[in-house]
């Protein structure tokens, strides 16, 4: 019979649709699995309700884990910091910027704006906002005035 | 909070959704072409949670999306408009956003948990709408054309909100309160606007699989 470890372990090893060097585990979307009398539940939080990868993630899970139900959670209980260390780590080595961490109230265009964003090829923070907005809902544009690179930062949310 | 308000909610994001993506392809800068895809993408996502949640886990939220005739719709007025201009479009959009943050900040204190989580589900994400429309208000804001714009708008934008609402709006807009163009009536905008929306939905076979 199937274990909850082993559960965890085969989507650990589903990648995320758009950014393949990242699992679903490193994302952190995963909020909980549970095995009771044979029965796998999943629950899956998405990271944008907006995000054509949901649809992708939930398939790729159904068929990792067959028989397995996949419950859709949809509230705020996924933010970017659930994204694990070494999720972020992998994030920046592909040359995404990893997401700030979240405060208490709503990020403010003042501070994606404010000179604190890391290039992830050189590590300089001579970096400026080009696009709240980016190629997915999840990532802003950004470039590195230091290494003259664009680059894509990870919004917070 | 009741269906029908609910609705309205998934029914503005639908449409202004729809209304946003137009610009897709054709903004007047590059950075707007993204911005306003995203935005986009974004409004129909909330949408469709929206659907998801009033339909039920046996529902089915595309029905409820497509199924339905033009009249039938909850949504305002304003989010019908077909805008072909800058001015009016940004107007719309940060009248749009001033009032949907008065709407969603309500909806997360609501009994249903359910509602409650979804609504802040989807205010983390309008937060950076919120961003782009004040980025270009503030850059707008003393522009005749864009004041003109906004004045032309502003009943619209007061039948976002129910009444209840309406005095932060006012208080937040600074304009005085004036007759609403109301929810539950539509303009002549909208029927054309879904018959290109729901044309692939109606011409599709029945039990077709996507």
């Amino acid at each position: 019979m199937v274990g909850e470890g082993q559960v965890w372990e085969a989507l650990a090893e589903i990648p995320d649709p758009e950014i393949p060097v990242v699992s679903l585990v490193d994302l952190g979307v995963i909020r909980s699995v549970d095995v009771s009398n044979g029965h796998v539940r999943i629950e899956f939080t998405p990271t944008f309700l907006g995000c054509p990868a949901l649809e992708v993630m939930k398939r790729a899970m159904e068929e990792k884990v067959p028989g397995a139900e996949v419950q859709v959670i949809q509230d705020d209980s996924w933010s970017t910091d659930k994204i694990t260390p070494a999720g972020r780590e992998k994030l920046r080595a592909a040359g995404f910027a990893p997401p700030a961490p979240r405060e208490a109230s709503a990020p403010k265009l003042v501070q994606l704006q404010a000179n604190v964003f890391r290039c992830p090829y050189c590590g300089s923070t001579d970096t400026r906002l080009e696009n709240i907005f980016g190629p997915t809902p999840c990532r802003s544009l950004r470039y590195c005035e230091s290494c003259r690179q664009p680059f894509e930062q990870f919004k917070t949310i | 909070m009741n269906e029908q308000a609910l609705l309205g909610l998934a029914d503005d994001e639908l449409v202004l959704g729809w209304r946003d993506s137009e610009w897709t392809g054709i903004a007047p800068l590059l950075e707007e072409d993204v911005a306003f895809s995203s935005i986009a993408q974004n409004e129909i996502g909330h949408a469709r949670a929206v659907y998801e949640l009033l339909a039920g886990p046996a529902g089915d939220a595309d029905a409820l999306a497509f199924d339905r005739k033009p009249e039938e719709y909850r949504c305002a007025p304003l989010v019908e408009l077909h805008l072909l201009e800058w001015a009016h479009t940004i107007a719309r959009r940060w009248l749009y956003e001033v009032a949907d943050e008065i709407r969603i900040t309500a909806l997360k204190e609501n009994a249903d948990p359910a509602v409650a989580g979804l609504a802040a589900k989807i205010d983390r994400e309008e937060a950076y709408h919120r961003m782009h429309a004040e980025m270009w208000h503030d850059r707008l804001r003393d522009e005749p054309r864009f004041r003109k714009a906004v004045e032309e708008l502003w009943p619209y934008a007061l039948g976002l909100l129910p009444t209840e609402l309406r005095g932060e709006l006012v208080a937040r807009v600074g304009l005085a309160e004036v007759d609403a163009i109301e929810r539950g009536t539509h303009t002549d905008e909208l029927a054309p606007m879904w018959e290109e929306m729901t044309m692939v939905r109606r011409s599709a076979p029945a039990g077709s699989q996507w």
